[in-house]
């Protein structure tokens, strides 16, 4: 687990009196959940394998105040949008790329008003577009072949912001099949983490949402569960572990998915 | 007796319409209740979505049996609603008929109205039929009982009624059977009144008429009483209705002006505050009640017409928690209502009753459930937004309360000591890269 990963950060970047052409943004999961610190590992492995000149903030990042504000403390969130506004903008970005799409809406949607003005990109729609331009090639398209995938929206980047294609796409070039749950796009279910859930128990009901959704995920008889978001990713992890298939079903980020693909 | 049921006629529509123009004052009167809120961008795209959702039901065909049947119910009941304007025509100056003179046209626009009449009539029977024997899950959740239950069904007999009063209307009139055009489904019902005198059909045919119009100035006065009201409100929800992706929450201005003023190195703590001209209460944050949410969320909340898609949807409601988004906006229509009943009663000034919307009608444990998936602001046909109502009152519990679950003040602490949600050291977040 250690090969050298190339990860520059700003303010490296900024002594060197370069600039990036993307930040990458880690976002709170990504930088300390161990499960969700193996997608921001394979995304960099991507970042470096296509040669994409980004960096990081690092120890400077800080939450982007997404379930603060979900949870209804506005304070919390403008207090953490202004610092990290004042820090990005201090670094002239002026293009964000992000493994989670609550950073993602956050960054997007909710920054500008506040005086943050970027180019965010969820990194399924990067990564499309460095294999579009050519910049990242499939190697073993055959890694996967035959095997069936089901993608689970996650809703920050599929209802919120209704990017539903990018990671099917992403998908597509691994030459799997991919199999739809009934509820997909716009009418998928929730993994049950967002809204701050992640953080708390879920109140008394007669069975966990994750649960439900990882129900949704197994009718379609999968061999992977493909997602976008390290919260949907845990959550469906423990649904698939609550259902007792972590034996045949894995659950992965359309990140490690590729990084796979290409011996990364 | 012609001049005499002219005046009746007169009476009874003027009363009629000016009863519903009192209420229809009340109901811009409550939703200005709410405080202000920008909708003035985008006018473009607002009228497209004006015309693609409601006029056009756009999203109502995504469930497409439910979609087809409102279709023919909704076009049936603009198109045939033409036919009012003879009604009342005939009515105030006592012609029979007045627009009969234009002969085939006429034939064609009756004979289209009586085809609809008999779609929209079968339709709403199925729409019984989906309500009371097969028992559509959504429409026996708890928020259902009682009555919402009662006005789903009585707007549906309104229509069974005023529907089979046109027809019969029509197949009782001697006169428009004989003209042999237009009478497409009336003349299958004719015969039924077969050896029936001529007078006694007038009189079932006139009868008929007068409970056709005054059913249907009845019906224009349950509105506003009723869920049905969305049938009008259908058309300025849709109008305001957010345009912005749905991942987006608003900032809260009052927020922003406190923030600005704690992170500016150069403002004087202790400053007292500038006494402006206007001198204002301090803004709650969040909502506890009615008047603390905006107006559009208040049009959102009268618009509900109880269809159940969000809950139906929702991921908390699914898994058995309490969270209805249906009954959020039941909720607040019903407190908004109180609260305007309440200002009716006190000469204009609303008098404090105890009650809010938050406690007294929705709980703080239908709050927690949410997970701000936007399933239902999705689901909804009508472009209503239960979440920004559940956000705001998340405002409140938390900024004004201190009242959230231990674990998300636990959550929260991490985050203004660390910047995670998590107890981790912020010193530590780049360690992944060499794990």
């Amino acid at each position: 687990m250690s090969e050298t990963l190339n990860v520059p950060t700003m303010a490296e970047c900024m002594a060197e009196g370069r600039q990036p052409e993307i930040l990458f943004w880690v976002g709170s999961a990504g930088s300390y959940d161990d499960r969700a610190k193996k997608i921001t590992r394979a995304f960099v492995k991507i970042l470096n394998k296509a040669n994409v000149d980004f960096a990081v903030l690092g120890t400077e990042e800080s939450c982007t105040g997404d379930v603060a504000k979900r949870a209804g403390n506005e304070f919390l969130f403008q207090m953490q949008a202004v610092t990290n506004i004042e820090i990005l903008n201090a670094y002239e970005i002026k293009r964000i790329v992000t493994a989670c799409p609550h950073s993602y809406n956050t960054l997007k949607n909710e920054y500008p008003q506040l005086g943050g003005h970027y180019q965010v990109q969820h990194h399924t729609q990067f990564i499309e577009e460095l294999i579009h331009s050519g910049r990242l090639k499939i190697e073993n398209e055959n890694t996967f072949k035959g095997k069936r995938i089901t993608f689970h929206d996650p809703c920050y980047l599929g209802r919120a912001n209704n990017v539903y294609e990018a990671p099917r796409a992403l998908l597509q070039t691994l030459g799997v099949e991919i199999v739809e749950m009934k509820r997909n796009r716009k009418t998928a279910l929730c993994c049950g983490a967002g809204g701050a859930q992640m953080f708390k128990e879920p109140e008394k009901g007669d069975k966990d949402i994750n649960v439900l959704r990882t129900e949704d995920a197994l009718q379609t008889n999968p061999n992977i569960i493909a997602t976008g978001c390290p919260y949907c990713n845990t959550m469906m992890t423990d649904g698939v572990k609550a259902k007792e298939k972590e034996a045949t079903v894995t659950v992965l980020d359309v990140a490690e998915l590729l990084a796979t693909a290409q011996n990364l | 007796m012609g001049i005499i049921s002219n005046i009746v006629f007169a009476v009874i529509l003027v009363l009629g319409v000016g009863y519903f123009v009192k209420n229809v004052k009340t109901l811009i009167r409550n939703i200005k209740l709410g405080h202000d809120v920008d909708v003035s961008d985008n006018t473009s795209q607002r009228w497209k979505n004006m015309a693609m959702i409601a006029l056009g039901q756009s999203k109502m065909v995504r469930r497409p049996i439910a979609g087809l049947l409102h279709i023919i119910v909704y076009v049936g009941f603009i198109i045939i609603n033409i036919e009012v304007l003879e009604i009342i025509i005939d009515g105030l100056f006592g012609t029979h008929r007045i627009f009969s003179g234009l002969g085939v046209f006429y034939g064609i626009l009756i004979g289209t109205f009586e085809i609809l009449a008999f779609l929209v009539l079968v339709s709403v029977i199925v729409f019984w039929v989906r309500r009371n024997i097969i028992k559509l899950q959504r429409f026996w959740k708890s928020e259902m009982k009682g009555w919402p239950k009662s006005d789903g069904n009585i707007i549906l007999y309104f229509e069974m009624v005023l529907m089979i009063l046109f027809l019969v209307m029509n197949a009782t009139d001697v006169h428009f059977q004989t003209m042999q055009s237009g009478n497409v489904i009336s003349q299958f019902i004719a015969p039924w009144f077969q050896g029936l005198s001529e007078a006694t059909l007038h009189t079932i045919e006139r009868t008929a008429w007068w409970l056709h119009i005054v059913g249907i100035l009845v019906f224009l006065n349950y509105l506003y009483f009723s869920k049905h009201l969305h049938i009008l409100l259908a058309f300025p929800n849709t109008y305001y209705g957010s345009i912005a992706p749905k991942g987006k929450l608003n900032n809260l201005e009052s927020v922003t002006k406190e923030v600005q003023m704690m992170m500016d190195p150069d403002a004087d703590p202790y400053a007292m505050p500038e006494a402006t001209e206007n001198d204002e209460e301090p803004a709650k944050f969040g909502a506890s009640d009615v008047q603390d949410l905006n107006w559009v969320q208040l049009l959102n909340a009268y618009t509900c017409t109880e269809c159940g898609r969000c809950t139906s949807e929702c991921p908390a409601n699914l898994t058995g928690k309490k969270l209805s988004p249906r009954k959020i906006m039941m909720d607040t229509r019903d407190r908004l209502e109180e609260v305007g009943k309440n200002i009716d009663a006190n000469k204009g000034e609303f008098k404090d009753d105890g009650k809010q919307l938050l406690g007294d009608y929705i709980t703080a444990e239908e709050l927690w459930a949410c997970t701000t998936c936007n399933a239902c602001v999705e689901a909804c046909p009508v472009s209503i937004n239960p979440l920004s109502i559940i956000i705001d009152m998340r405002r409140y519990l938390v900024m004004e309360q201190s009242a959230a679950p231990t674990e998300l003040n636990n959550m929260m602490s991490n985050i203004e000591n660390n910047g995670a949600p998590w107890p981790y050291n912020q010193m530590d977040r780049l360690n992944w890269k060499d794990e």
